[in-house]
């Protein structure tokens, strides 16, 4: 076997295209999943019916499947139903809903941790519900909800690795790949694991600046 | 202005305003004083809507407080609120929070609010803190911040819920002076307070309520100097005699 360091270069380029596609997969679901989220919590807080009720099923509805097969189901039963869908749009889209439920529950819990004096003042000076929950509750409710939601975030980079199954070519799935062409399981999964790490450690990092500075802000 | 017709309350099997028939006029500043559960601060939420009543009017010249119709919404604009809590929007300085009612809600200049603002925050004593957070501020701060918010609406009467109540003692006094350069100024005032001698001062009317009903109302001077009504007296000598 070659030495060490030269295995390492053999194979970082192949895991840093399978990094990409991670970020790239990452990156995508969370925006979605985000703008999904905010409507099942704003819908949730409505105080209507009608929008409550949907909001919630699809959030009980979803969170109830494993992501795997929500993943599987998108990939392979929506071509029958006509939807042709690439591995990566369905892996996006895959973890985009299943997560936009811990999202919208995240943004809920915040909305509903928003002193109740703030909703009376903000009546009081007679705003209407949609604008006070623009300028009044949901600023307040993202500062609450930010530290649970960057725990979401990390969860979402990390489950990007179940969209393997579908063959997306992320960088768990090249990790695979390349151990089981060369049979250098610890060297390739060692560096597959610094590589998230690589991810995560700046994104925590990255999350407590965001929180020290909004909280400062207060 | 202000016209209560036997107003009816309850939350739940709990009945809280038994039938409350009253009047404030135009420029007059109406002390609500009562033990605690009297349904005083209920009364004043209900002007508002704040919270709905059951049965009975009432009727903000002429217009019938629904807490549940449309209609709502303007009242608001026309009868300001201040919170026992303050209750500021923490993430907007103070000129903001004074700001946000006439530029989002009607609509107004921005640049005229902005003047007018400065003038309340000024008026308030609080000119040097205009840009400040609600956080860097004391409770006595806030709370001046909170009626320059409720001025800044150009409302036709303001309601006070307990004041003074959250604040420390060293820092009643500023927000009462406060209440008091308004009073001169007739603003028409719904004041709920624990405040006798604040309400001595400067009340022109009281109403003292006990369980759901006004027991006596009249001239200040009448009603707290020569209470009529037993209850009245007791709770006046409670008050103002603690053990």
């Amino acid at each position: 076997m070659s030495p060490l360091s030269e295995r390492i270069q053999d194979y970082l380029p192949l895991l840093l295209t399978g990094l990409w596609q991670t970020v790239a997969v990452t990156a995508l679901a969370l925006v979605l999943a985000s703008a999904l989220g905010l409507l099942w919590s704003i819908m949730r807080s409505s105080g209507s019916r009608w929008l409550e009720l949907p909001a919630r099923y699809v959030v009980e509805f979803l969170r109830g499947i494993p992501i795997l097969v929500v993943l599987f189901y998108i990939y392979f039963v929506m071509p029958e139903l006509g939807l042709d869908l690439t591995a990566f749009q369905a892996g996006v889209i895959g973890l985009a809903l299943t997560y936009s439920c811990y999202i919208g529950e995240t943004f809920r819990g915040g909305i509903e941790a928003v002193d109740k004096g703030q909703v009376e003042a903000a009546k009081s000076i007679g705003m209407k519900h949609g604008k006070m929950m623009r300028r009044i509750v949901l600023p307040q409710a993202f500062r609450i909800a930010l530290p649970p939601y960057g725990n979401n975030v990390v969860m979402l980079l990390k489950d990007s690795s179940q969209v393997s199954v579908i063959s997306v070519a992320e960088l768990t799935m090249q990790g695979k790949m390349l151990a089981s062409s060369t049979f250098d399981n610890m060297t390739v999964f060692t560096m597959v694991a610094a590589l998230y790490l690589c991810l995560t450690i700046p994104l925590n990092f990255l999350m407590r600046r965001v929180e020290l500075k909004m909280g400062a802000a207060k | 202005m202000i016209r209560f017709e036997n107003v009816h309350k309850s939350f739940g099997k709990h009945e809280v305003l038994k039938g409350i028939t009253a009047e404030v006029d135009k420029g007059q500043v109406v002390c609500l004083i009562g033990a605690s559960g009297s349904g005083k601060s209920t009364l004043l939420r209900c002007v508002n809507g704040l919270e709905d009543y059951q049965s009975g009017n009432i009727l903000i010249d002429g217009e019938r407080v629904d807490a549940h119709a449309a209609s709502i919404h303007n009242i608001r604009t026309r009868v300001a609120m201040v919170f026992q809590r303050f209750n500021l929007f923490p993430h907007m300085t103070a000129l903001q929070n004074v700001m946000e009612g006439p530029v989002q809600v009607l609509g107004e200049d921005k640049a005229e609010v902005r003047a007018r603002a400065e003038e309340h925050l000024r008026r308030v004593g609080l000119a040097d803190k205009m840009n400040f957070y609600p956080s860097a501020l004391s409770g006595g701060q806030q709370q001046r911040v909170a009626i320059a918010r409720a001025l800044a609406m150009r409302p036709e009467a303001i309601l006070l819920d307990e004041p003074t109540s959250a604040l420390d003692p060293e820092m009643v006094g500023e927000v009462l002076s406060v209440l008091r350069d308004l009073a001169e100024e007739h603003m028409t005032m719904l004041i709920v307070t624990h405040e006798i001698q604040f309400a001595r001062e400067v009340a022109s009317n009281v109403f003292f309520l006990d369980k759901g009903l006004i027991a006596e109302h009249g001239a200040a001077k009448d009603v707290l100097v020569r209470p009529q009504n037993a209850r009245t007296q007791e709770f006046l000598r409670r008050v103002t005699h603690p053990v």
